[in-house]
């Protein structure tokens, strides 16, 4: 059965490549740390499940010193000139999207497909994480496309790698460590204290104000968090059942769902949900990390106004 | 009171703009030693969480493929399909990638987009390329900003349509902690009252991405009468 530790094999396999290239590229000023920040990185695929949790929290260590102290580098920037891009960009025409198209179309694929397929009456992959290993084997087969088609050098794929990965620099394990941040929250019970005073600071004698609260404090608890899930058992349990619910009548499905969308307003507005608005702005090369945020904030606003408007008409009307 | 040193230091972090990655470690160990761990447990904890967490980092696995594609020019590609397209503009690249999105992830198809894969090497390429298609070549600040918009709308479209597929991972989140509270509720219950809010963004945003071709005609302008 191919569980998601294989996927990580393959993730810890590309990130020592990674590092290797970088130790080689005397272009980059810092080489060596980078090479040590992706070389740690890739230990924690190859071996984190294998090592004592104490080891992996110091190599976590390791790498946020390596990248906050010294920091990264960068090699020189491009493989190709824009005009050599463009004279084979005319070569190969549309088949340019036939490799990039099969990541979605195999991903989509993988996820029916593998449920149904199964050996001796086991599943062939994991059916929990069913996504991440088609996402996983999708870009495998896409890879395997993009070389037949336009056989690359042997090293090309983990060279043009590097480069990317380089340009998105640390962000690309922020995501990361912000999951281990909610953890962290989660142990030491900051949820609990934050509903606690919420409850005791604002009127919660008014429906309106109490529905008000919900929806607004889903939206700032998920940007504290950076997620939207951490936030929903905390609001809900502190104020959406016992008040909207309890006391007045409330509709806890409407209410539910339309406080997880108010959360998804708050995960649009904060730099905590990285992978969604900090990821982005390194891959796109923007110079400023909130640029993403920016532009969706009016969004976010009005929509969460919108939410509130549609809770307090739809939640208690039976 | 003391468990919220981590929400301080992470907001100061931020404001100051240090280093995310060494904010977020600081305020995550001083959190646990708040809570009352020792500093050795919290080290643990940390590194068990980064380690559990490793999922969200596979999409990198994309990069060997798509680096190769943008070697052979499939960023130029894609800027030149568009610049065959007469009727295409930033904002109608949008409107339909924002439209396919929130379909597909309505339907569950989630996976059809991010940004490794199809923002930064297809959608972001194409909205550009169309603002050159009409203004010529771009000055950077609009670039970053067509760009700024082509992820946003990537996270918008994909948060307010997958709430209205009833397995996707929030339906069950909801439906599990109602459940741990003695209500049972249906997933197909929570989803249709998903659709109001995923109308809703739907209206509000793509009216915003229709003003983007007025705000970029009035950047542009400005930009020529400058210069």
């Amino acid at each position: 059965m191919i569980t998601l530790e294989h996927i990580y094999w393959l993730a810890g396999l590309m990130m020592a490549g990674v590092a290797i290239v970088n130790a080689r590229d005397a272009s980059n000023p810092r080489r060596f740390n980078n090479t040590a920040f992706w070389g740690t990185y890739s230990l924690t695929f190859l071996a984190g499940s294998y090592l004592p949790d104490i080891v992996n929290g110091f190599l976590v260590i390791g790498m946020v010193l390596v990248a906050s102290i010294r920091g990264l580098g960068q090699g020189k920037k491009e493989s190709a000139t824009r005009e050599e891009r463009e004279t084979s960009a005319r070569r190969w025409g549309n088949k340019l999207f036939i490799p990039a198209l099969t990541i979605p179309l195999v991903t989509v694929l993988g996820t029916f497909i593998f449920k149904k397929i199964t050996i001796n009456g086991s599943p062939i992959v994991d059916l929990k994480q069913v996504t991440v290993i088609s996402l996983a084997v999708a870009t495998l087969i896409a890879l395997g496309v993009g070389i037949a088609m336009l056989r690359p050098p042997l090293l090309a794929p983990i060279k043009e790698a590097r480069r990317l990965l380089d340009a998105v620099g640390w962000a690309a394990v922020l995501p990361q460590m912000l999951a281990a941040l909610g953890a962290l929250f989660a142990i030491a019970g900051v949820g609990n204290v934050v509903s606690g005073l919420a409850a005791r600071w604002i009127p919660l004698d008014n429906a309106f104000v109490v529905v008000v609260t919900y929806a607004v404090g889903m939206a700032i608890f998920t940007m504290i968090m950076g997620n939207a899930f951490a936030a929903f058992p905390v609001m809900t349990a502190g104020i959406g059942l016992p008040l909207i619910v309890h006391r007045f009548g409330g509709d806890p499905t409407i209410m539910a769902a339309i406080g997880m969308l108010s959360g998804f307003c708050g995960t649009l507005m904060t730099p905590m949900a990285a992978n969604f608005n900090i990821v982005p702005t390194a891959l796109l090369e923007l110079p400023d990390e909130n640029a993403v945020i920016k532009v969706q904030i009016p969004t976010a606003l009005i929509l969460l106004a919108a939410n509130i408007l549609l809770m307090n008409f739809l939640v208690f009307r039976h | 009171m003391l468990t919220l040193v981590g929400i301080v230091i992470v907001v100061i972090g931020f404001v100051l703009r240090i280093n995310p990655l060494l904010v977020v470690t600081v305020a995550g160990l001083a959190t646990g030693i708040a809570g009352g761990l020792d500093p050795l447990a919290v080290v643990a904890a940390f590194g068990k969480a980064f380690i559990t967490s490793r999922y969200v980092a596979i999409v990198w696995l994309v990069l060997p493929v798509i680096g190769l594609l943008e070697h052979a020019g499939l960023k130029e590609r894609a800027r030149a399909v568009v610049a065959g397209l007469r009727a295409a503009t930033t904002s109608r690249v949008l409107l339909v990638y924002f439209t396919i999105r929130q379909i597909t992830a309505a339907l569950g198809l989630t996976s059809l987009g991010g940004h490794a894969q199809m923002v930064r090497p297809l959608i972001a390429p194409m909205a550009e390329g169309a603002a050159e298609n009409q203004y010529g070549e771009l000055p950077e600040k609009v670039r970053h900003k067509i760009r700024a918009h082509a992820a946003a709308v990537d996270n918008i479209a994909l948060f307010f349509g997958e709430d209205i597929f009833i397995a996707i991972g929030s339906i069950l989140l909801i439906r599990g902690f109602l459940e741990q509270n003695g209500i049972r509720v249906e997933p197909t219950q929570l989803a249709i009252w998903a659709i109001p809010t995923a109308i809703c963004a739907f209206v509000i945003h793509c009216t915003r991405l229709f003003l983007l071709d007025r705000s970029l005609r009035a950047e542009l302008s400005r930009e020529t009468d400058e210069a």
